[in-house]
């Protein structure tokens, strides 16, 4: 592996000060579980590491006067998806924590480390952005900015996190009333792979049965994570008839843009995208209690 | 750039010189002579690098050990305590458990993370978590016979330590 200093960040303004000292050079290191990766790979130089894990008082859960739920951006994504308000709250997020690769990785990644890793095949951002969440980018003297997760991605590996800022937290609003939600992982290798194919859905019935909203966010399927803006937009208001699903899903095949690889072709991540729409909506339904 | 790494190894104290580059797989196998904890893949998906670090398992591969300085680290080698075999590891013998050996640390410090945290777990459960321990002699099902036999704590009697 390359050489480099590790500077262990006590507190989030020593992590700070350790940015502004060694600028470009420098990368935050929270679990370690892609950057140690990357280190390796030599796809990642720096000359500086700074470590986050050490600094206290960014692993809470807690829910928010508004009603939402605030988690640290040092918390483990074990920690997320075993967490009694997640699970009772966000069963969505829950859900798709617990799809992150081993336990032994979820224990060691955090959440933030893992929105700043920018993998569009990663599985927690679809369902973050189906529900609305918002990423907490903190910066020296004090600096916070908000930005909505869907706003996070801007391409492969990229994120809109600047430099001289560090995620310190994620806040997630629970499911409207009555929604249904669902995230479905195509792992068609191994139960410990990255998904072929990721959907998530979360379907608000109208008072009618109808649809009354309706999000729907795929992974594994492009550059970024992809909303499939046109299936809503096809059945945001209507009756979610089986025909209805099946001409939205349709739509997906034209809002992806997949990669070959060892996970399936294009042609087949592509296919395969709307199938598992069609399924993510149909389980949304369900747990709604709308079938 | 060298610098000092303080780690608590098997309740010992331990002090390494080391570059922040050094791995905790590589701390424990070649600064400490450790040599019970295996390396398979290096990236972080077989398993066969699992350690305790303050109790929660990890994998020493992809581990920076300054990362981790001034923590507890457990090994296979700290599990035995007065020449008596942890639970878990006289199941493994018990219930044959392993063939070559190569991934038994990992899959011995996986499971006892597991009982560790959740005494009794389902067979769900144990395989949910045991998933992430590859094994290339694919000895899976006595594997998974080894972990819920060390739940009950008849395990450590039955037979193996010549009693
Ligand atoms: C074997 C293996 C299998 C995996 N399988 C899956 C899978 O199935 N599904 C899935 O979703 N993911 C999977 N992952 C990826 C995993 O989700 C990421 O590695 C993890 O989320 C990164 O989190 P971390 O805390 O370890 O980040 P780190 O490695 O510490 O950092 C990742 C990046 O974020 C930056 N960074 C770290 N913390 C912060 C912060 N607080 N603010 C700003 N920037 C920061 C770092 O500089 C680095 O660029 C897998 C990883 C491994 C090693
Ligand atoms: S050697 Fe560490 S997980 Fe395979
Ligand atoms: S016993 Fe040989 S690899 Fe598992």
């Amino acid at each position: 592996m390359i050489d480099f200093e590790f500077h262990q960040a006590t507190a989030l303004d020593h992590a700070f000060s350790l940015l502004a000292d060694y600028g470009d050079d420098a990368r935050l290191m929270s679990g370690g579980t892609a950057l140690v990766l990357q280190m390796k790979q030599r796809f990642s130089q720096p000359g500086h590491v700074i470590g986050l894990r050490r600094i206290p008082g960014l692993d809470a859960i807690e829910e928010t006067e508004d009603g939402n739920i605030r988690i640290g951006g040092l918390c483990t994504q074990r920690q997320v998806e075993n967490h009694p308000l997640v699970s009772e709250r966000l069963p969505l997020v829950a859900g798709a924590y617990r799809h992150v690769a081993t336990p032994r990785i979820r224990n060691m990644a955090t959440v933030g480390g893992g929105l700043a890793h920018g993998d569009p095949n990663q599985d927690p951002p679809p369902s973050l952005i189906a529900l609305g969440a918002s990423i907490v980018l903190s910066s020296a003297n004090g600096g916070q900015r908000i930005v909505p997760a869907e706003e996070l991605f801007v391409d492969y590996f990229e994120t809109d996190v600047r430099p001289g800022e560090i995620i310190t937290g994620l806040v997630v609003p629970p499911a409207p009333n009555g929604a249904g939600t669902a995230y479905l992982k195509f792992l068609p290798r191994t139960a410990d792979d990255y998904a072929t194919v990721s959907v998530a859905a979360v379907v608000t019935p109208d008072g009618l049965g109808n649809c009354g909203d309706i999000r729907i966010v795929l992974g594994s399927v492009g550059l970024t994570p992809i909303r499939a803006t046109a299936a809503e937009d096809a059945l945001r208001g209507q009756p979610l008839t089986d025909e209805a699903i099946r001409e939205a899903a349709a739509t997906v095949q034209d809002a992806v843009d997949p990669l070959d690889d060892h996970r399936g072709s294009a042609e087949y991540k592509r296919e395969m995208a709307e199938v598992f729409t069609r399924r993510a909506v149909r389980q949304a339904m369900t747990n709604a209690g709308m079938v | 750039m060298v610098q000092r790494i303080n780690l608590k190894v098997n309740g010992e104290n331990r002090q390494v010189e080391a570059p922040a580059r050094r791995l905790l797989v590589d701390l424990l196998r070649y600064d400490l002579g450790l040599t019970g904890t295996k390396e398979g893949c290096s990236v972080g998906v077989c398993g066969a690098c699992t350690v305790l670090v303050d109790g929660e398992m990890v994998a020493s591969c992809i581990t920076l050990a300054a990362a981790v300085e001034g923590s507890e680290v457990t090994t296979i080698e700290g599990l035995a305590e007065d020449g008596r075999l942890h639970p878990v590891q006289q199941a493994f013998i018990d219930y044959g458990g392993f063939q070559c050996g190569i991934c038994t640390p990992g899959q011995v410090m996986a499971a006892k993370a597991l009982l560790d945290e959740n005494p009794q777990p389902t067979e769900e459960e144990v395989r949910d978590w045991m998933m992430g321990n590859l094994c290339r002699c694919t000895g899976y099902y006595k594997i998974l016979e080894s972990v819920v036999a060390a739940m009950s704590p008849a395990a450590s009697h039955e037979g193996g330590d010549g009693n």
